[in-house]
């Protein structure tokens, strides 16, 4: 159940997309999420799901996988989607007890499905092909410019590595402390939601109580090690752009000139 | 309480790049009453083993037979399983989170639906044979013990369930000698008194030797040796290969040995091998 999980998953491979360099990546998938709000019509996504397909398939990442990453947003997908379809005025085309579908609506709800699936996909992409490492390396990089006027980029770029770093293992916590109680019978799967509520608090006290205690230690083996974050700390791996981030860039040329021409030209 | 397994395999994240063979064709046969010591390096997949056993687990190929049920089978009631197979896990002492030492310990009780007398029988019962003082810490908030006490309570949380096989997954790491001696030796008077079945994973083969009756040794997810105590510690090189050993008092016989000193080779136990060399050495002397 708890394998499910795949946002912000990393999924080890030997590819071109692998191989880019993260602040590449990270820019590109901004300019993605902006191209998708461009976006005000379905066949404009024909140039999306090119774009789309094409880096899966270069990045080796199974099509599987991508789909699992869109399991734990079904709910909020539903719900944008009934939304969408019941409170858009328009041509009412059915309509059941207090429920009018309109033609707009129907249109409105899968245009914007389409749009979060897509979000989800490409954004997905970016933490499944870039190590947690290299993607709060190439954060931190691109934050740089605005210490300037105070922002913390090391700080940040550093809690959000931690914060990565312990999601498995607070899942095998969890996953731990879950089967250390239910060998003491309890149960987590049944009854109604208050008891499953209620069910899980010999779950949540425990694990609370780890995280703290991580926390804790964490901060004294740094503290151990002298850390003192940014100023002057040096990196064993030092970002660089390579011919392939140029290659990249034409490739990410061509989809925005394309979502740019259907835009206007369609 | 006899538990069998048949060609047990388990595999994590089956279908992922992070495949990894945990187990690899384990059979298996713990009898009734019996106290069995589970051993194997760090990741040779004693703890993953232990948790098939009260189906916390699915096996991906095979079976495995607790009390005549086929635990692996859909329509076996795991609770039934779980309220007769305890398992105590490392570090049971994170799995405490109730406002007081009684109500935690009775949490698995409560589970199982019994009545408030029973309940209360139960937990008394668990902290006497942990000796815990009933009076004095059924009030107490468990995060207010020492780290000691916290693990006396949570392995009274699991005695509580009043299991008639009980896993106990290195239930001393981290304790002093005489918490570790105190807390081995309960237990080998809650088998001897009360016939449950045990099994113990540890790495301390002192306490091995000490306690059980029969070994089971894993490496990399497979049953490297299994059999008496005395026959596997006879195994002293390959033990040593895969990072395991002997008890340090079985060096010392094996250097007698070596030098052609007819000293017996059943002998295991610190206190029997100090006899027999008393013996010998009054042998000589006589």
């Amino acid at each position: 159940m708890l394998r499910d999980i795949t946002i912000g998953q990393y999924y080890p491979a030997d590819s071109f997309v692998h191989q880019l360099d993260a602040r590449f990546k990270i820019i590109v998938s901004f300019l993605f999420i902006i191209s998708l709000f461009m976006i005000n019509d379905f066949y404009q996504y024909i140039p999306v799901i090119i774009f789309v397909m094409l880096i899966v398939k270069i990045s080796r990442v199974p099509f599987k996988y991508i789909l699992k990453g869109l399991k734990p947003i079904m709910l909020i997908l539903i719900f944008a989607f009934g939304i969408n379809i019941f409170l858009t005025k328009g041509e009412v085309i059915l309509s059941f007890w207090i429920f009018d579908i309109t033609k707009e609506g129907l249109y409105q709800a899968f245009f914007m499905m389409m749009r979060l699936i897509f979000l989800i996909t490409g954004t997905s992409l970016l933490t499944l092909t870039t190590s947690p490492i290299m993607l709060t390396d190439g954060l931190e990089n691109l934050l740089n410019p605005f210490k300037k006027i105070g922002l913390p980029a090391h700080e940040l770029a550093m809690m959000m590595t931690i914060a990565l770093r312990f999601i498995p293992t607070l899942l095998k916590e969890t996953d731990k402390i879950m089967k250390a109680q239910m060998a003491r019978g309890a149960d987590f799967e049944s009854g109604n939601i208050i008891k499953r509520a209620k069910s899980l608090i010999p779950l949540l006290v425990p694990l609370f109580i780890s995280a703290f205690r991580r926390a804790d230690e964490l901060a004294m083996a740094m503290e151990a090690r002298c850390y003192r974050g940014g100023e002057n700390r040096t990196r064993l791996k030092i970002l660089s752009y390579t011919r392939k981030d140029l290659i990249g860039l034409i490739f990410v040329g061509f989809y925005i000139t394309s979502i740019i021409g259907v835009r206007i030209y369609l | 309480m006899s538990i069998i397994i048949e060609n047990l395999t388990y595999v994590y994240d089956q279908g992922t790049p992070f495949e990894t063979i945990a187990l690899e064709n384990i059979n298996l046969e713990i009898e009734s009453g019996e106290f069995v010591g589970l051993i194997g390096h760090t990741g040779s997949g004693k703890s993953t083993l232990i948790q098939h056993i009260n189906g916390l687990i699915k096996p991906s190929t095979g079976k495995i037979i607790v009390n005549g049920f086929n635990i692996t089978d859909d329509k076996v009631k795991l609770s039934e399983i779980r309220k007769k197979v305890g398992l105590v896990f490392q570090y049971p002492e994170y799995q405490l989170f109730e406002e007081t030492v009684y109500k935690d310990i009775a949490f698995g009780p409560t589970n199982l639906g019994l009545s408030k007398e029973e309940i209360d029988r139960r937990v008394r019962n668990a902290m006497d044979i942990v000796s815990l003082d009933f009076e004095e810490y059924k009030e107490k908030s468990p995060f207010e013990l020492s780290g000691g006490q916290k693990r006396r309570a949570a392995i009274a949380g699991v005695l509580a369930m009043e299991p008639e096989v009980l896993i106990l997954d290195e239930p001393t790491a981290g304790l002093d000698p005489r918490g570790r001696d105190e807390i081995l030796g309960q237990i080998k008077r809650l088998h001897d008194e009360k016939k449950i079945t045990v099994v113990l994973v540890s790495h301390s083969m002192e306490d091995i030797a000490k306690l059980v009756e029969r070994i089971i040794v894993m490496h990399n997810g497979k049953i490297e040796i299994t059999g008496p105590k005395e026959e596997v510690f006879k195994h002293a090189d390959r033990l040593e290969e895969i990072g395991l050993g002997l008890p340090q008092i079985l060096y010392l016989v094996n250097a007698l040995k070596a030098k052609g000193i007819a000293i017996d080779e059943n002998v295991i136990a610190f206190d029997a091998v100090k006899s027999e060399l008393l013996r010998l050495v009054g042998e000589k002397h006589a």
